[in-house]
């Protein structure tokens, strides 16, 4: 072979190495296959959707399970048995729904109320203390006033998740020591009131601890 | 019969052959270099969004959390982009005369979604599940970084393949106890995390770097 014709080769072999290379970052086939992933936008429906809404009156599977978990407005009954992992999961939902606008101690002092947004009214008013679990069941699922409604964000059972806390944060402003179990009274007793116990009324109490110190710039 | 070739084309053809050898190599590692890149990954890189809807203000400033708006985040494999009427939660009220959030006011009155730019995005051929990762206690700042300091979203990481594989080989590194703290953006690993995460891995059931690094485990 001559070194002219070697040369051709060897520059053919890496102009190959070049495009190889090149081509399986260029060309991206199977990276973007015609297919819809969740929220991608399509020419093929008019609204440019790729999600296509319910069709009328159908019925989701699972959701007829749900239905045990509707209260009437004027019911005061509630739905679930009410033990403090329920009431832990409505903590951990009401700090993600309801503080950027009722605050950690549920009396309006939310960041987004202290920026602008209406100021909801306290909980620890005597009108929503008697308010029935109903009542609050349905201004969280279809909103009230200024409130939008939060069925799309939260599914029922943590709805009345979140409501059995809120009555507990109700409660924690008018309980007594006497309240407490034996137990969490001697808790109490020995080491002041910042006890982290598994009850919704102490629990509480940490609650407005870190809200009065964090809560109010 | 006299040289065709003077003496020096030895020298010259091996020269050639070694430095198109040479070449060669150096253009793999330029081509392998550009696709690591932030020009490739388009790491680092900000999108211009519709609405300048910043993660700085409503993470950082106004401390709302990551569940409220990207709700499927602890169930499915997608986080979600919110829908318009959540934005409209507050902003029904709150600026609701401001003229840079008319698109979203456009969007809720029309019934026409908000069209966000995407800022990460997968190859379609792997496959990503955000609920495990998340409930396992990955926290979102380790994949995203610093969101609450993010006036625009971008994308903190290469998301190459490498990325996810240097996490499944040793996921102990970045397992967080404590379920607040997946969502928290100031997490740091705690001086003793190694011993930590030996523990919350064998509580948690993560499988072994075999079956992490498996291929079908994201090609499937
Ligand atoms: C975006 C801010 C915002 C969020 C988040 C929010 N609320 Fe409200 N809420 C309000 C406002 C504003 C009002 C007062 C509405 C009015 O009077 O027009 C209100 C009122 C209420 C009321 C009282 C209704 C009455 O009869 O006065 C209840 C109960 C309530 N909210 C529960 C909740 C619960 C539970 C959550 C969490 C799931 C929640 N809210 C989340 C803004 C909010
Ligand atoms: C007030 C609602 C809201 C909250 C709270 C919120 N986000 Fe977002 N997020 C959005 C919107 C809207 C977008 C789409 C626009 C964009 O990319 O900036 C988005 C986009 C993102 C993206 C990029 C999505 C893509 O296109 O690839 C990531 C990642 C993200 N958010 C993470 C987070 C994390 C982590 C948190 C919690 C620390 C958080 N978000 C809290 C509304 C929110
Ligand atoms: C829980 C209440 C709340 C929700 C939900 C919310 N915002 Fe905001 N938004 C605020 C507050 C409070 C501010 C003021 C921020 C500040 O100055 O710290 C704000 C400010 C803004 C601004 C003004 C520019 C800025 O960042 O200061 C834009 C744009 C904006 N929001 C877009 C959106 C979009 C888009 C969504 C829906 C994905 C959304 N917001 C959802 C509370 C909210
Ligand atoms: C293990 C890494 C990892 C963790 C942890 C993680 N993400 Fe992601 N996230 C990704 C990847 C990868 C994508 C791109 C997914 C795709 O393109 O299919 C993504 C995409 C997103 C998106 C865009 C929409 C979507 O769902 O694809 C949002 C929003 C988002 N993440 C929010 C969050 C939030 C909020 C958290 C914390 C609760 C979180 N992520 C935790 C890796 C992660
Ligand atoms: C910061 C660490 C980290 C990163 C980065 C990461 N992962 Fe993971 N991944 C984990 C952990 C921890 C698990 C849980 C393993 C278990 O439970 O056995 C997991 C599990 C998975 C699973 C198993 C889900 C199932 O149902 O079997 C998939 C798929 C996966 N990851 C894909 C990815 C992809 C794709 C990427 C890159 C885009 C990625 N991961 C990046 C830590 C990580
Ligand atoms: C932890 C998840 C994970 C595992 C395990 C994994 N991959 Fe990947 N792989 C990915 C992701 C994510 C990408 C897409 C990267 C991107 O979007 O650029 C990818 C891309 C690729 C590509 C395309 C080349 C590229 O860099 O874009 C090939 C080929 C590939 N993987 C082969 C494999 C093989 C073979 C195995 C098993 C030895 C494997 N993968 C295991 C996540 C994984």
């Amino acid at each position: 072979m001559t070194s002219a014709s070697r040369f051709l080769t060897i520059a053919c072999a890496v102009a190959c190495l070049f495009s190889a290379a090149g081509c399986q970052y260029l060309k991206q086939d199977m990276a973007n296959q015609p297919k819809n992933r969740p929220l991608s936008p399509s020419d093929f429906f008019t609204d440019g959707r790729s999600e296509r809404p319910l069709v009328e009156n159908t019925v989701a599977y699972g959701s007829i399970a749900n239905d045990e978990l509707f209260v009437p407005k004027e019911s005061n009954a509630f739905p679930l048995p009410v033990n403090s992992e329920l009431l832990e999961r409505g903590q951990e939902r009401y700090k993600i729904f309801c503080t950027p606008c009722h605050g950690l101690q549920g009396d309006g002092n939310g960041m987004a109320a202290m920026r602008g947004m209406k100021h909801p009214p306290s909980y620890h008013q005597d009108r929503l203390r008697q308010a029935t679990n109903g009542y609050i069941y349905d201004v969280v699922t279809n909103g009230f006033g200024a409130m939008y409604g939060y069925s799309a964000q939260i599914p029922p059972r943590d709805r009345w998740a979140i409501i059995a806390y809120v009555r507990a944060l109700q409660l924690s402003r008018n309980a007594k020591v006497a309240d407490l179990p034996a137990e969490l009274r001697e808790k109490l007793n020995q080491s002041g009131s910042t006890g982290a116990a598994p009850s919704a009324e102490q629990k509480q109490e940490s609650g407005s601890a870190k809200d009065s110190t964090g809560g109010s710039n | 019969m006299a040289q065709i070739f003077h003496r020096s084309t030895n020298f010259i053809s091996r020269f050639s052959v070694f430095s198109a050898l040479f070449l060669a190599g150096l253009g793999l590692v330029a081509v392998l270099g550009v696709a690591r890149s932030p020009y490739m990954t388009r790491q680092n890189v900000t999108r211009e969004q519709p609405v300048q809807f910043s993660h700085k203000h409503h993470v950082g400033d106004d401390g709302i959390d990551c569940r409220y708006c990207h709700t499927g985040v602890e169930t499915s494999a997608m986080a979600g982009i919110p829908p318009t009427k959540t934005c409209m939660n507050c902003h029904s009220v709150l600026y609701n005369n401001a003229s840079y959030l008319e698109p979203i006011r456009a969007s809720y009155a029309t019934d026409k979604s908000i069209e966000w730019v995407k800022v990460h995005r997968l190859a379609d051929f792997a496959y990503f599940n955000h609920s495990i990762h998340v409930n396992k206690g990955v926290g979102c700042s380790t994949c995203h970084g610093q969101v609450n300091q993010m006036p625009l979203m971008f994308q903190a990481n290469t998301l190459l393949m490498q990325w996810c594989l240097d996490c499944h080989r040793n996921p102990e590194a970045v397992l967080r106890e404590k379920k607040e703290d997946v969502y928290s953006m100031d997490w740091k690993a705690p001086a003793n995390q190694e011993e930590i995460g030996k523990r919350l891995a064998a509580e948690r059931h993560i499988r072994t770097t075999a079956e992490l690094t498996s291929c079908s485990t994201c090609h499937r």
